[in-house]
């Protein structure tokens, strides 16, 4: 197999998706542990939960899922447009920028340096290098989208392309800040406005980052590795333009029954409904791929990773669009319901999708016929959806059991139980979510043990590549 | 506040553009009959090799439940506030959910008070309902300072000793709830000077503690009389009025160790009890009151 500039690019980024992977996961299983025995801070302000708490969400986000997104968006546009990519000395620059960002956040967060924005923490001189960044990593995309060698482009590079546009946006707009000195600045908007923009921008990362691009993702493994058609080429149109349209709207969801107008509430929740279709629509093409080659599911543990990657793709954009209502919203706010509807998205969809794209990348890219050991895939499938199971079931009982507990109240009015009564009926709960981040964390060693042994395997060039 | 008629309008437009956008994409790509490709066929586009698409039908399932939303919200639309400026024929907001709810808590309240809430509050102590009431308002609202034991902590008062700043009778320790408390002891450093410091504390101390150097003690009394007497009273025990603590026993509102009193009269305490009259009802107020009136007095 001869190598290209492409595949080498993409070798690095899958490189250091799963490395991220780790570092980032691994600061989320520690600072679970913090919830279950605080003691673990060990009273040293940058091991504080709020201190490390951002460093794991922006880790596993942009770290973790950024990577794996740029990566196989450069790989996906390659072949698909089957063209070398535009400009590679800026892909080059894009690399290693993206890894200086985020050595740079690594360096800023646990200390303290933060805009107090929700996944929008970075201070404004790593947000302005991160704009040139994105700018560029765009030219390489659209370039390689503009000279490729196929007359129609294929569905995945649509919702990469969604991706890269509204994330530039999203970026932009919602850190819109007045700087006061080199770390410190103030967010132009106010009040109530700020708060708007702010879950705008934040549910759109969900959205355009957490699921357009990675629906990008699934478009191109899961038929590749099923080696079967997309089930429905007008279901892909349909879908595409339904899911990022009404996305847009549904951010104010997050700010149920606060001071943000009725309107704006009701709008939120409306298109968080509406969503609920076009989420599945991307499942629903991505499952019936397979329909005729069902065997597959038994035989092919890759397969099994994307297909439950869908799975929990269609569970959490259900549960989703119900949490968005502002009576079970009002429920379900606050509670650590929200943190286990995050992670079967993270972890079961994102998480899921990249560990099995890179399964069916890494053989490829390295000039093997397949991984070291397909055993070992099974293993980590299986630890990885127990893991998965585990987490989000004690945080879905937990944060019921908040919600119950927060609205009980007297005959007299006043609240049944003080708010640390419902921290410490969460301590089980916590144990329990531990060990299921544990567990998913595990199995990410398995694959690094796996991917390292792949690549020290002799070459094998056959068909594979 | 409604927003001006402009953005108003912006929003209808643009939610009703979403809303028909989506009923055009459904309708014509379900018309879409595969005319170019039969089912069963693939588009005919090839990429990398491998990939393909069929071009199957939209599932019906899926599509009824893609239609359903959006009847969902159209009707949701017309009820609830959503459409700009338009308050949807509910007339609903959140806040008047709220008011509703309030309300049924409010009236299930009342007729539960209404069994003890008109006794006077030395009655009111013997009535186990309202008291184990009492104790719930003081978790929720006064255990932060005074501590759920109401025993008080360094600069915020026992509760339960019957030793009192303002005053413990039923009438004082709701007008201290409702109103709140600013005590100032201001600073006398710069006016005794650090000798005068020592000769003071030397008397206040004295009354509690025998080993203080009797002259220092002497000189200091005579300082006290023009300095501090005009609210600690010529006695030193203390006067409600100013919520001047009595200083000639042993309960110490800010601890008595390494010289804290010398510290206090060179600059100053200041004690702030918030008030709560705008956060509890009056009918709450009395029974918290009775609730903390309880604690000294059983």
């Amino acid at each position: 197999m001869k190598t290209n500039f492409t595949d080498e690019i993409v070798k690095k980024f899958a490189i250091v998706t799963i490395m991220w992977g780790i570092v980032g996961m691994l600061v989320g299983v520690f600072i679970a542990a913090q919830l279950a025995w605080p003691a673990l801070n060990f009273d040293i302000p940058f091991l504080t939960y709020s201190r490390l708490r951002p460093l794991h969400t922006n880790a596993v986000i942009f770290a973790f899922g950024g990577n794996a997104l740029i990566g196989t968006s450069f790989y996906v546009a390659h072949k698909t447009c089957k063209a070398e990519l535009f400009a590679p000395k800026l892909a080059s620059f894009v690399f290693w920028a993206f890894q200086l960002i985020i050595v740079a956040a690594a360096l800023t967060l646990p200390f303290g340096y933060t805009q107090s924005r929700e996944y929008a923490e970075l201070i404004w001189p790593i947000d302005v290098f991160l704009t040139i960044v994105w700018v560029a990593y765009a030219i390489v995309f659209f370039g390689t989208i503009v000279k490729r060698q196929e007359k129609h482009i294929y569905v995945a590079n649509w919702f990469y392309a969604a991706f890269i546009i509204t994330i530039a946006l999203l970026h932009i707009v919602n850190n819109l800040q007045i700087p006061v000195n080199w770390h410190l600045s103030y967010s132009v908007y106010p009040g109530a406005v700020d708060a708007l923009v702010q879950w705008w921008y934040g549910h759109n990362a969900v959205g355009f980052f957490l699921t357009a691009g990675f629906l990008g993702m699934m478009y191109y493994f899961v038929p590749k590795q099923a080696e079967r058609p997309v089930y429905s080429y007008r279901l892909s149109i349909v879908h595409f333009w339904a899911l990022i349209s009404s996305y847009m709207w549904a951010g104010p969801h997050h700010l149920q029954y606060t001071s943000l107008p009725d309107w704006a509430q009701s709008l939120g929740m409306v298109f968080s409904l509406i969503l609920l279709a076009p989420s599945w629509g991307g499942m629903i093409n991505g499952i019936m791929t397979l329909s005729g080659a069902w065997h597959k599911l038994r035989d092919d543990p890759i397969i099994k990773i994307l297909i439950v990657s869908l799975s929990f793709y269609g569970m959490s954009t259900f549960e989703g669009p119900m949490m968005s209502v502002k009576t079970v919203n009002a429920l379900s706010h606050y509670t650590d319901w929200t943190v286990g509807h995050v992670h079967s998205g993270a972890l079961g969809w994102v998480a899921l999708m990249t560990i099995g794209s890179l399964y069916v990348l890494i053989p490829k890219l390295w000039g093997r016929k397949s991984m070291y050991s397909t055993k070992l895939i099974n293993v980590h499938f299986w630890i990885a959806t127990l893991g998965i199971v585990l987490y989000i079931a004690s945080m879905w009982i937990a944060g019921v059991m908040q919600g119950l507990m927060w609205r009980d109240i007297n005959a007299d009015g006043s609240v049944v139980y003080s708010f640390i009564e419902s921290i410490k009926a969460t301590y089980p709960y916590y144990i329990a979510r531990f060990l299921g981040g544990t567990m998913f964390l595990s199995g990410m060693f398995i694959m690094l043990y796996n991917v390292i042994k792949t690549i020290k395997s002799d070459k094998v060039s056959g068909e594979a590549a | 506040m409604d927003m001006s008629s402009g953005w108003s309008i912006y929003i209808i437009v643009l939610v009703a553009a979403h809303i028909v956008g989506y009923l055009w994409l459904l309708f014509t790509s379900s018309r879409m009959q595969s005319d170019e490709h039969k089912d069963g066929d693939t588009t005919g586009h090839v990429w990398d090799d491998d990939l393909k698409e069929y071009n199957n039908p939209l599932p019906k399932w899926w599509l009824y439940l893609f239609i359903l939303t959006i009847v969902f919200s159209i009707g949701y639309l017309t009820l609830y506030p959503g459409m700009g400026n338009y308050k949807g024929t509910l007339n609903w907001t959140s806040f008047s959910s709220w008011e509703d709810e309030n309300k049924d808590v409010m009236a299930k309240r009342a007729e539960l008070f209404s069994t003890f809430i008109n006794k006077p509050v030395t009655e009111m102590v013997k009535d186990t309902k309202a008291m184990e009431i009492g104790e719930r308002l003081f978790a929720n609202h006064c255990s932060t300072c005074h501590g759920s034991d109401a025993q008080g902590a360094v600069g915020f008062p026992n509760l339960t000793d019957n030793d009192w700043l303002y005053g413990g009778d039923p009438d004082t320790i709701i007008q201290s709830i409702t109103a709140g408390r600013n005590g100032i002891m201001p600073p006398w450093g710069a006016a005794l000077g650090d000798e005068g410091v020592k000769q003071v504390a030397a008397y206040v101390k004295s009354f509690t503690d025998k080993s203080q150097n009797v002259e220092l003690a002497a000189e200091g009394q005579k300082k006290f009389a023009m300095f501090c007497s005009s609210c600690h009273g010529a006695d030193a025990k203390g006067n409600y009025m100013f919520g001047a603590p009595n200083l000639t026993d042993n309960t110490w509102l800010h601890s008595y160790d390494s010289g804290i009193v010398e510290t206090a009269i060179m600059q100053g305490l200041s004690g702030k009890m918030p008030a709560h009259g705008e956060l509890l009802d009056k009918d709450s107020i009395k029974v918290l009151g009775a609730y903390v009136y309880s604690l000294s007095n059983d």
